[in-house]
């Protein structure tokens, strides 16, 4: 316990005396919080279109303003004929290119069918369907109302349709900073947590000071507690300024659940990824090791967490890889916990899970730490 | 004169792979002795000493320092024992007294005993004027002093020196050995490897190994004598004149 104390002593001394350190502390959460969740935005603006206006008449005109009006859409430009539009496509200056034919009106007024025709440019694959679907939408709806216009009476009795209302739980409005803010601070208090804890042990290897460490009588157990503390407080600190300093005041995001519950898992969860920097940190003897390997690591706990994609759709190998993730349960616990209100009875399982991560890693680290070779 | 003896060594070898880095050293160093240990580069001593500091396993063979074995009590040894690498091993972004402070604790010293000791070390080396700078900022001759020093702070009986006065100037090896000779006194036996020949002539006894095994062991004079030599340096030439290994 005496020996922990001075261990502790050392390691927040050198912490605080780290200007570098400090300032990354401060400012990553900071800075990543504010811009992250705008650009990691699902939804899908600023889509290019050209129109081959070859109509020229009030209903092609109108049609083209609807779609400018929607807010998705960004007129790249009008084009006298369609191989002049595509010529832009194929120079990426379009994702759209939208041919209305000549006799677009004169077929609409004489109540023939008016034929258009979209082109889309598949290299920005989601941008180019769901800005195909936001036309057709559109499109739709344009339609409908000039044949309301042009039948004002129905001649027999209005058709059966079906008409869908939808309500979104949970997060009413569809907020992607809602559903983005607190998947983002799991993975900067991942990245901070295990690679700050394994490049610190180390450097330590680099500078020589390790050896005398290992020539001490200093157990190996108090040696790995005086480095995995430190990073579980500092981690505990970038997550607190993330929560209640830009979530709450930036994003307006207010957990439903208890803040008391959060924090339990979260220590647990710190403990656990601080394990990963740990082992990481046993395998590599330089800081340029060990940024390769915890860079490994982390890409496939990020890209393999849920954040980005839908664990649900994954093809079946992968989801075993994301079961034994422990960024996905984390990210699982703040969605629930933060948007939902879920109570421990919920994430019991998670829990448990995240206790198992913990101890598994930080056993590994310990075996794996020698003091003799 | 008849002291207890500390290290002790019979056939102590360390094989990697193919490859003998220490082949069946034995000998016996006694309390209170400052023992050189010599040998090129490549023979094995950085090797020999890391084994019997517990910080390298044994391949075979047998030891036992300050009483304890090199198998099985490493951590006892650990106790009983300061190392001083041949990498300056101080953190350099903690003061002189934050360092005095980091390794006596771990050393299981109490805080008071530690405060008091290490105000009567930085008068006693000159730095107290310096006691509140970061080591990084101290020259490298005091460093290597402070690095003793810091080395034998916990009273250890037997401490281990690889090659503690590399890139010195002459004045301050001449002052780094006087630290050894008072740490000697006090009943703390030196185990210290050098390069330099003259610092083997302040040694009690020397080895000296070539490619892995000891050849020669006795006191500088009974070497000098041995080997019709009239200083260490053409012992050393005549020794490892043979030597295979090595730049």
């Amino acid at each position: 316990m005496k020996t922990l104390l001075f261990l502790l002593q050392k390691e927040f001394t050198q912490i605080f005396r780290d200007t570098v350190i400090l300032r990354m502390i401060m400012a990553v959460p900071v800075v990543q919080l504010l811009i992250l969740p705008l650009a990691a935005d699902y939804e899908i603006k600023n889509i290019n279109i050209t129109v081959v206006d070859h109509d020229h008449s009030v209903f092609s005109r109108d049609l083209t303003s609807r779609i400018m009006a929607s807010g998705y859409f960004k007129l790249a430009g009008f084009s006298a004929s369609f191989n002049e539009g595509f010529a832009q496509m194929e120079t990426d200056k379009t994702d759209l290119v939208l041919e209305i034919p000549q006799s677009f009106e004169k077929d609409l007024v004489n109540g023939e069918k008016g034929k258009l025709f979209i082109a889309v440019n598949a290299i920005n694959g989601t941008k180019a369907n769901i800005g195909a679907v936001y036309l057709n939408r559109i499109i739709a709806q344009y339609n409908q109302n000039i044949r309301a216009e042009m039948a004002p009476v129905p001649k027999v009795a209005a058709l059966p349709t079906i008409e869908i209302t939808n309500l979104n739980w949970f997060n009413k409005y569809l907020n992607y900073a809602h559903f983005m803010v607190p998947g983002i601070l799991v993975l900067l208090v991942t990245m901070v947590g295990a690679l700050m804890c394994a490049l610190n042990i180390v450097k330590e290897k680099e500078v020589g000071t390790i050896e005398q460490i290992n020539v001490t009588p200093i157990r190996k157990h108090h040696f790995i507690l005086g480095k995995l503390i430190p990073f579980w407080v500092i981690g505990m600190f970038v997550f607190s300024v993330g929560l209640f300093l830009i979530a709450r005041l930036v994003y307006g995001i207010v957990p439903q659940g208890s803040i008391l519950l959060l924090y339990g898992f979260l220590s647990i969860y710190l403990v656990a990824i601080l394990g990963v920097g740990l082992i990481i940190s046993t395998y590599s003897n330089t800081q340029q090791q060990a940024m390769s390997l915890a860079f490994f690591f982390l890409m496939v706990f990020i890209l393999m967490s849920g954040l980005f994609t839908s664990i649900d759709s994954m093809p079946e190998w992968a989801k075993w890889i994301a079961r034994f993730n422990p960024v996905t349960w984390f990210i699982d616990v703040m969605r629930m916990i933060v948007l939902k209100g879920s109570g421990f009875q919920h994430i019991r399982l998670h829990f448990i899970v995240m206790t198992g991560f913990a101890i598994f890693f930080n056993a590994w680290a310990i075996i794996n730490y020698k003091k003799t070779t | 004169m008849e002291t207890a003896t500390v290290i002790s060594t019979e056939k102590l070898t360390k094989r990697f792979g193919n490859f003998t880095a220490v082949n069946e050293i034995t000998f016996d160093v006694h309390q209170g002795e400052i023992f050189g240990f010599l040998g090129a580069n490549g023979a094995g001593k950085t090797t020999a000493m890391r084994m019997l500091c517990g910080l390298s396993n044994p391949t075979s063979g047998k030891a036992t320092i300050a009483g304890f074995d090199v198998f099985r009590q490493t951590e006892k040894i650990k106790k009983n024992i300061g190392y001083m690498s041949q990498k300056f091993s101080l953190y350099e972004d903690l003061t002189i007294l934050e360092n005095i402070r980091f390794y006596g604790g771990i050393y299981g010293m109490d805080r008071k005993t530690i405060k008091t000791k290490s105000i009567e070390l930085v008068e006693q080396l000159g730095l107290k004027e310096e006691a509140s700078t970061l080591v990084r900022s101290l020259p490298l001759g005091w460093k290597q002093k402070l690095a003793f020093s810091v080395a034998i702070f916990h009273e250890p009986k037997i401490v281990f020196l690889d090659e503690p006065t590399g890139g010195v100037d002459p004045v301050t090896r001449r002052q780094f050995w006087d630290l050894i000779y008072s740490a000697a006194e006090r009943g703390i036996t030196v185990f210290v490897t050098t390069h330099y020949m003259d610092e083997a002539e302040y040694c009690n006894r020397i080895s000296m190994m070539v490619d892995g095994y000891i050849k020669a062991l006795d006191s500088p004079a009974n070497l000098k004598r041995q080997f019709g030599a009239a200083n260490m340096d053409e012992v050393f030439y005549q020794l490892a004149r043979g030597a295979k290994r090595g730049e």
